[in-house]
């Protein structure tokens, strides 16, 4: 046995353990957030004076470290889940840091005695990381009794009280929904300790993204094309679907495709490495997004 | 002469040490994982040396990233065969090798009877030799009471 030590000097265990990186890493990746990122510091801190607590002797049992996301579509979860994995690991509370992220599909069963070795397989898989359930509450169906998302369910919860050291599960999913899926599961609220919600992205927030997501690509807006983005993201949030960072990123996905198209059509000479990689206002603005949305939709909505 | 007290069975790694810890025993898997290897608990109730097949508990495990899975796995097949031998196995699925690179027991029965020669009289007075586990006098399933 190692005697346990006198005191700790926090600063020395923070900068020792590469939180500080990880922290960093989150703060620049991530544009926006400021709740998001206050509560994942919050939680740094905890957890790194817990785990200087353990090692004077103070607490033995492994804290509760379960948590669940609620925010709209494409507002982070994931990347966030990603990093926390690497933060948890850097800490020493999982012991392998991976991520493993599922859906009601992949605990759930078809038919009986189905569900129980599939989320026993996923839970296998997850051990030692973080097992993140995107939309958790599809789990729980309450309008069919012979649902075999309870018995998925109650496994899970088995597991996350027995083994609490070598697994942390986050569920993720929209606000409301979450709500009424814990107060239907009361298990499960009790077992999560952190619950943090992600804001929507402002529109100065995710024309910063769009600059982001332009230049891992190395690509460039025209002065026209950044006016084409900055309306195109106004009148976007306002048509449904919107979600948020994911649309943007479909629609950039999208403008380099009439890019490209148009280069190819009205291009005759040869072409610099600058008319390759800028997006010009026509790439945008060809959006069906500023004829009134996607045809479908507007049929729905004027019945 | 007894060459083997208790009669304890000798196959596969660690069978000449004494029984392994789940400590130890997660330490061997986290070696096999580490190396890629796709690790499955086996069963048997036959404790004959040439009985190489024996029967897989659940599904092979792949993808794992953490030892504490399969251990669990582990766990559960001794609740279900507390008395049977178990095995936990790491086959190796990189060409060329294609074969099992680790192979180790993590339970046996309290009593092991152990083996008996048996002699078999061939033409022209020869004889042969062959071993068999007092335990398979009894039919499956009911070897280890």
């Amino acid at each position: 046995m190692t005697s346990e030590p006198a005191a700790v000097d926090l600063h020395a265990e923070y900068a020792a353990s590469g939180v500080g990186e990880v922290l960093d890493e989150l703060d620049r990746a991530l544009i926006g957030l400021a709740p998001v990122k206050k509560r994942v510091r919050e939680m740094a801190a905890l957890l790194l004076v817990e785990r200087a607590r353990k090692s004077m002797g103070l607490t033995q049992a492994a804290p509760t470290l379960h948590m669940s996301f609620t925010g709209n579509p494409g507002t982070g979860k994931t990347t966030v889940a990603l990093k926390m994995a690497n933060l948890l690991h850097k800490l020493g509370y999982v012991r392998k840091g991976h991520l493993v992220t599922v859906t009601r599909d992949d605990l759930v069963g078809q038919y009986v005695g189905h569900t129980a070795p599939k989320t026993k397989e996923v839970l296998k898989r997850a051990m030692g990381g973080v097992l993140f359930i995107d939309e958790a509450y599809y789990l729980y169906r309450p309008e069919n009794e012979r649902d075999y998302g309870q018995e998925a369910i109650e496994i899970l919860l088995q597991v996350m009280e027995n083994q609490r050291e070598d697994l942390v599960v986050i569920l993720a999913g929209y606000a409301d929904r979450m709500d009424t899926f814990f107060s239907s599961n009361p298990g499960f609220r009790s077992r999560i300790a952190h619950h943090i919600d992600f804001p929507d992205f402002s529109d100065h927030e995710l024309f910063q993204i769009a600059g982001f997501i332009l230049e891992e690509q190395n690509y460039a807006l025209s002065s026209s094309g950044a006016d084409a983005l900055r309306d195109y993201i106004a009148q976007r949030r306002a048509q449904p679907h919107f979600a948020n960072a994911r649309s943007i990123r479909n629609a950039i996905d999208r403008a380099r495709l009439r890019q490209a198209n148009r280069l190819f059509e009205a291009a005759s000479g040869p072409l610099d490495a600058a008319a390759l990689s800028t997006l010009d206002g026509e790439d945008f603005r060809a959006s069906r997004v500023f004829s009134g949305g996607l045809a479908s939709d507007k049929k729905r909505a004027d019945p | 002469m007894m060459s083997n007290h208790g009669a304890r069975i000798t196959q596969g790694q660690f069978s000449y040490l004494p029984d392994l810890t789940d400590v130890q025993i997660k330490a061997q898997i986290a070696y096999a994982l580490d190396k890629g290897w796709a690790v499955s608990v086996e069963y048997t109730d036959d404790p004959h040396p040439r009985n190489t097949y024996w029967e897989l508990y659940g599904n092979p495990m792949f993808d794992l990233k953490d030892p504490a899975g399969i251990l669990t796995e582990i766990n559960a097949c001794r609740k279900t065969f507390p008395n049977h031998y178990i095995r936990v196995m790491a086959f190796d699925a990189t060409k060329g090798w294609e074969s099992p690179r680790m192979s180790y027991i993590v339970n046996r029965p309290k009593d092991e009877p152990g083996f008996v020669v048996e002699r078999i009289e061939r033409d022209g007075r020869s004889q042969g030799y062959t071993i068999r586990s007092y335990a398979t006098m009894k039919p499956e399933g009911k070897r280890y009471p």
